[in-house]
């Protein structure tokens, strides 16, 4: 590859094999990095993207295979090592101290045992001109638990440079930002790899790896399937290779909106534990419309999921379902209101994983005269009802006496759409609906969520990933520290737009006008 | 060191590991036999003949069983459901002094219709007593743990309390005990004759019954999605709360019934001494039964053998009967380890 064979190669992994039992995570990986150089590993979940950086880092050791650092070998099995030898990884769950400040998080590990006020003032000097330096603004003496996701990633990234990294590996470091935050992250990206730092970034969205990328490596169910050059491929391509079939393009018609199914007016919750609470929220769901919910994780939209759900009611303000207003809430009485629930985290709220995919699918429906009669279950019946799921939407498994937790997130997302939708909702509260589904999946959760819109629903889209949102949404709505801004329809808004109230501004002004 | 989870364990691990932990367990009790100074082949004989070497053996173990059953059967209830009753004990109590109050002749009615009112009302009694820390989880979010434990001092002290004051029979030549049941109060003999009574075929129907209800009823279907994922059955719209105090009663009832059986069914009458910790040991007998309430029979009967053989050992060569104790516990650690390692595979780096 003519000009990288040029660059110093400062990793080469070699025939890297890793078994979990009979399954496959990586099948001997061969690639070279360069110095300088910004691969993107792309694929989708399960994949192998994190067994292989595992790997790298020391987490795991291959059961074949190599590791070769600046020419050197990595001894398997061993973190420090990696460290090092000058190898930093930013990981998508942040792996910072809350109750230290950014400085002691910073150098936390690095210092000797005594100290003298002069090496403290050194090593301050340096995380500031390295602040400077890559455009990494923060402040040194502020706690990490009063940041910013964007700002605790920025911290993450000073203290790679501050342990001298000469490889940077970033796990889906753009998944917790806004667009704007993520453009900064690209430029801090640029000027590092100017002073000749390497880069791997793993990602599973196609315009950043085309955006950031200097050659592309995909990997498919634990192999290195293709490795192109960025400039010599587009995205439709990529696509193709990292699922290893062509992908349908999501076609959405426009539709009509209806009346409003539940309406919010001016309603505030208290925050709790780490979830923000609602601050005057003033939301209407109608029918045959997709409203999406855009921001950046943790600004309330757990809360108003919550809300919508029925675990949570309004401290202030007004809640109405189809003008009637609420007066009791619960999970119950949502179910009952025809609230389909989708929730953020399939595997610890959305399902049973020891229960059977059977147990599963009546979880919420058991009750019912089908299911229970006078405290006996039918499970005849409810195995039926489950077959029906599996059936229809396309569960792939052994069969209904399968536990869950045996299934691929998308089959649990599958069922527990199954589980809802067979209610024939009046509402859908989807949250997080593809996080870490393959496209597959995604593709076909989308196309659910359409026609359950089409068939005259009304569909509440939460989601941190903006492409998603903006894609499905029929007006959009951001939330941002527990604030709603007003509603854009489709086509009103850019990324960039979006991303300015993603950040937090303009609220006041809209809240003046109003 | 690494532990790698096997996907499917397949029978000859999932039976292998079990059996290894069995004959862990008897190298362990020979071990202790050769610690105390005896013959561990002989005191491994003398065990299994005093457990089970007799007709008379055999009746004895049965009856030692019959209270086990319905603790552990109680343990498995509250257990399925995350419910983490350690006070079987206080509840046994509480229907053994149900049982003495309506039989030494309060109730003047014929056996057909005490006996069923006494099991009744003893287990709504011991049913009460959990519902206390059942309501203090809920509510106040204490810890059941801590209360229920406790809950097991306080009725020891106050059934002490009782039979030196209230309950104490007159002509009990000063002993602390209470009097004697009426005959229509107690539980027949199986057959006439053997020392067996009705009350060890009660506990197999009702581990019966707790199976029926935990795998063929909504209350056990919410019972068991309460204890596997409290947040997820939440969020489904389980009454989450309800679940729990029924799990409570259902407990605190089956472990009442130990205390009425043996009432009812054995001594006739209540002394401090009725349960030499029934209570506790039916947390060892649910957990080696994995909580199945069928199971439960199984591990009872072993757990009662190893007593009834142990003190049978211990009268013929004076190897101590907390060998049993002992052996118990070994077995239960033996066989969760086993379990633990049928499932996962211990790998290097």
């Amino acid at each position: 590859m003519g000009m990288e064979a040029q660059a110093r190669v400062v990793l080469r992994l070699s025939g890297i094999t890793k078994r979990f039992g009979p399954l496959v995570a990586n099948d001997a990986i061969t690639f070279d990095l360069h110095e300088g150089e910004v691969i993107a590993l792309l694929g989708e979940n399960g994949a192998g993207k994190t067994t292989l950086m595992n790997i790298l880092f020391g987490h795991y050791s291959a059961d074949e295979g190599a590791v070769e650092l600046f020419g050197a070998p990595l001894p398997p099995g061993n973190p420090r090592a990696a460290l090092a030898a000058g190898v930093g990884m930013v990981h998508q769950h942040f792996t910072l101290a809350d109750n230290l400040t950014v400085m002691e998080n910073i150098t936390l590990g690095t210092e000797p045992l005594w100290r003298l006020g002069r090496g403290r003032a050194a090593a301050r000097g340096r995380v500031e001109d390295l602040s400077r330096d890559f455009g990494l603004a923060v402040h040194p003496d502020a706690r990490v638990g009063s940041l910013t996701v964007g700002e605790r990633q920025r911290v993450e990234i000073l203290k790679a440079l501050y342990r001298d990294a000469r490889i940077l590996i970033l796990d889906e470091p753009t998944a917790v930002l806004t667009p704007q935050e993520a453009d900064d992250l690209f430029a801090t990206l640029g000027k590092a790899v100017a002073r000749g730092m390497s880069v791997i970034f793993i990602s599973h969205k196609l315009h950043e790896v085309m955006a950031i990328s200097s050659r592309v490596l995909v990997l498919r169910h634990g192999r290195l399937v293709g490795e192109v050059r960025t400039a010599e491929t587009d995205r439709h391509q990529l696509a193709t290779m990292m699922v290893g079939a062509e992908v349908a393009e999501l076609e959405v018609r426009p539709h009509a909106p209806g009346p409003v199914l539940m309406g919010l007016r001016g309603v505030s919750t208290p925050a709790r534990g780490n979830a923000t609470g609602l601050r005057g929220v003033t939301l209407e769901l109608r029918a045959g419309q997709i409203t999406g919910l855009a921001g950046v994780s943790g600004n309330g939209q757990a809360t108003l999921a919550a809300l919508v759900g029925g675990l949570e009611m309004p401290e202030t303000g007004e809640m109405d379902l189809a003008g009637a207003p609420v007066e009791g809430w619960s999970p119950r009485l949502a179910v009952d209101a025809g609230v389909a629930r989708i929730p953020e985290d399939r595997h610890k709220t959305g399902t049973i994983a020891d229960f059977t995919l059977t147990e599963n699918a009546i979880l919420e429906s058991y009750g019912d005269a089908r299911f229970s009669r006078r405290g006996w279950m039918d499970w005849r019946a409810a195995e039926g009802f489950a077959q029906d799921i599996i059936a229809t939407y396309d569960v792939r498994c052994p069969g209904p006496a399968t536990r869950i937790r045996l299934l691929s997130g998308g089959n649990m997302q599958k069922l527990i759409l199954g589980r809802v939708l067979e209610r024939g909702p009046k509402i859908i509260l989807a949250n997080q609906p593809v996080r870490g589904l393959d496209i597959g999946a995604v593709t076909y959760v989308h196309q659910r969520l359409l026609r359950a819109r089409d068939e005259g629903a009304a569909v509440l889209l939460i989601s941190e990933d903006l492409d998603e949102v903006m894609a499905l949404s029929d007006v959009i709505h951001v939330i941002s520290e527990g604030r709603l801004s007003p509603a854009f329809a489709r086509g009103d808004m850019t990324p960039a737009g979006l991303g300015v109230w993603m950040a937090g501004h303009g609220f006041e002004e809209a809240g003046h006008a109003a | 060191m690494r532990l790698e989870p096997v996907a499917d364990p397949g029978l000859g691990r999932s039976l292998g590991y079990p059996a290894a932990a069995l004959g862990a367990t008897v190298a362990f009790a020979m071990a202790l036999a050769l610690v105390a100074g005896a013959d561990p082949f002989a005191v491994l004989g003398l065990m299994v003949k005093g457990a089970a070497g007799s007709k008379f053996a055999l009746l004895e173990t049965l009856n030692r069983a019959t209270p086990l059953i319905f603790t552990g059967l109680a343990v498995a209830v509250a257990f399925r459901a995350k419910l983490w009753n350690i006070g079987a004990e206080a509840q046994l109590y509480a229907g053994a002094i149900v049982t003495v109050l309506l039989g030494t002749g309060a109730l003047g009615l014929p056996w057909p219709l005490l006996l069923p009112v006494s099991a009744l009302f003893a287990a709504v009694a011991g049913a009460l007593v959990l519902l206390g820390p059942a309501t203090l989880k809920l509510r106040f979010g204490v810890d059941e743990v801590v209360t229920t434990l406790l809950f097991n001092f306080i009725m020891l002290l106050f059934v002490s309390y009782l039979l030196e004051g209230p309950m104490k029979d007159p002509a009990g030549m000063g002993w602390p005990k209470s009097e004697k049941l009426i005959a229509e109060a107690r539980l027949p003999r199986i057959m006439e004759g053997l020392r067996l009574h009705w009350g060890f075929l009660l506990a197999l129907i009702a581990a019966l019954g707790v199976w029926v209800v935990q795998t063929r009823t909504t209350l056990g279907y919410e019972m068991r999605a309460v204890g596997l994922n409290p947040e997820a059955a939440r969020f489904a719209g389980l009454p989450v709360g309800r679940i729990l105090i029924k799990t409570a009663l259902l407990s605190g009832g089956l472990a009442a019934l130990a205390g009425w059986s043996e009432v009812a069914g054995l001594k006739g009458s209540l002394t401090l001494d009725l349960s030499p910790g029934f209570g506790y040991a039916g947390i060892i007998v649910a957990m080696l039964a994995l909580l199945n309430p069928l199971g439960v029979v199984v591990s009872a009967l072993f757990v009662a053998g190893v007593f009834v053989g142990a003190d049978s050992m211990s009268r013929a060569i004076g190897v101590p009967t907390y060998i049993a104790d002992a052996l118990t516990a070994a077995a239960l650690l033996f066989m969760v380890l086993a379990l633990l390692l049928a499932r996962v595979r211990v790998r290097r780096g």
